[in-house]
């Protein structure tokens, strides 16, 4: 069978799975920015008990491996009466690990902001609320994006491990063609072919344009 | 079913987890040696004069740097074979390992010699060293402190993803877990004590190589003591 006969026939339920994959991609994104604000800010808190958590919530979730948190969400918790989707289950366990990641990066993000800065707009009797919007927020995102963005292109790639827990995304189609044909190094040639259009022209051009944006919004 | 964590399950199975444990420190170190190894080749690719060479070095680390390593596993497992080449599970995902860690290390070794000041060079070339002279006592025992806090990361990182082999039937600790929860229909103490594995090794190993950060940092002088 030609490569283009096994893209005919196979090609559509490929891009199908790819369109699953970048859902997952797209809830998992969204879960691990808010989990990342959140636990980044934790991390800043002066009090101990907040600050510990954060602490024990990112040393837990960077120690230990995707593939075992994933199959623990959702082999383990319906032991506990918590039956997860297999979409909800990886989308879960993809922002928690990557919020643990992304967390460090808001910190330091925000420690980054010179002292000056604070100090400027409280002389300036700017309130705290306006403090952080105006101040504050617009110089952390051109410090934090590029490590981000790294982030979240190994969040993509990070996207396959949900196939191992029966979502049906592109790696799991190409599982399921290689098991039907056979045809190993089509379905799989195919499936790194996609994985690499979508990081390198899709995911990393549009992050490289968000950096560009949050760069000018500070004069830069 | 009985609900709840069993711990006599639990210190049944715990000799097997810790044999597969062996397994799984055993496939990190081989597939760091390997990448370690593929990383220097990468950078010379890198480094040689030819254009054409550079430009298919950074095509391919790109390559293999933006795609998930679970789909190379299958590539090269189910793949190879189709061409004669008949490699046991292990050996594919050693392959694997290695080349996907080699791409990152490259960048890892990159940096740290583009960390090493060009001041250097002048003054060897001023002193008429030879490159290979130049390179052993002068750039190398430099360039080596800054690029040890990316090697003990990315040694962290093959440990956490050695999981993954168990997808391709290599027997490590994920493997052993999921062979023993199926046997006794219990997933919950297996799992549960493949995470706490990983916790109890990566988490001292993570510490270990901050401090040698905070070792390299102070001796390079970015930082008072």
């Amino acid at each position: 069978m030609s490569y283009f006969a096994f893209l005919a026939e196979h090609g559509p339920t490929l891009l199908l799975g790819t369109v699953t994959t970048i859902k997952v991609l797209v809830c998992s994104t969204i879960l691990y920015v808010i989990i990342s604000m959140i636990f980044g800010l934790m991390r800043l808190s002066k009090n101990p008990a907040i600050q510990g958590i954060a602490t024990v919530y990112i040393e837990f979730f960077r120690g230990t491996s995707l593939l075992v948190q994933l199959f623990w969400v959702y082999y383990v918790l319906p032991f506990f009466g918590l039956s997860l989707e297999a979409f909800v289950a990886g989308v879960v366990a993809l922002g928690m690990n990557f919020g643990a990641y992304g967390a460090e990066i808001v910190r330091a993000g925000i420690l980054a902001v010179p002292k000056g800065q604070w100090e400027a707009a409280h002389a300036l009797n700017f309130s705290p609320a306006k403090r952080i919007k105006r101040i504050i927020v617009p110089q952390i995102f051109p410090i934090i994006l590029p490590p981000a963005a790294n982030l979240t292109v190994e969040l993509l790639k990070a996207t396959a491990l949900v196939a191992l827990v029966t979502v049906v995304d592109l790696t799991f189609e190409a599982k399921q063609i290689n098991s039907i044909t056979w045809l190993s190094a089509q379905c799989f040639g195919t499936a790194l072919l996609i994985y690499y259009i979508m990081a390198r022209f899709a995911l990393v051009p549009f992050l490289r344009w968000l950096e560009v944006v949050a760069a000018r919004k500070v004069g830069r | 079913m009985e609900m709840g964590f069993r711990w006599d399950f639990a210190y049944e199975i715990l000799p097997q987890m810790l044999w597969a444990t062996l397994n799984t420190i055993i496939a990190a170190g081989v597939g760091y040696a390997i990448a370690l190894v593929v990383g220097l080749f990468f950078l010379l690719g890198q480094r040689t004069p030819s254009k054409i060479v550079n430009v298919i070095n950074r095509e391919l680390v790109e390559f293999i740097r933006s795609t998930p390593l679970l789909i190379q596993l299958f590539f090269v497992y189910f793949v190879l074979p189709q061409f004669g080449i008949k490699l046991s599970a292990w050996l594919c995902g050693m392959i694997t390992i290695g080349l996907h860690f080699g791409t990152y290390l490259s960048e890892v070794y990159r940096g740290a010699l583009e960390g090493v000041s060009k001041t250097q060079w002048e003054a060897c070339r001023a002193l008429n060293f030879s490159t290979v002279y130049t390179y052993r006592r002068i750039v190398l025992p430099q360039a080596f402190p800054i690029a040890i806090p990316g090697m003990g990361n990315y040694l962290v990182g093959i440990f956490k993803d050695t999981p993954l082999l168990s997808t391709i039937g290599v027997a490590e600790l994920f493997h052993a877990a999921t062979a023993v929860g199926g046997y006794n229909y219990r997933y919950l103490e297996p799992y549960t004590m493949v995470g706490i594995i990983f916790l109890t090794l990566s988490i001292p190993a993570a510490m270990w190589v901050r401090n040698l950060e905070k070792k390299v940092n102070v001796a390079q002088g970015k930082v008072k003591q």
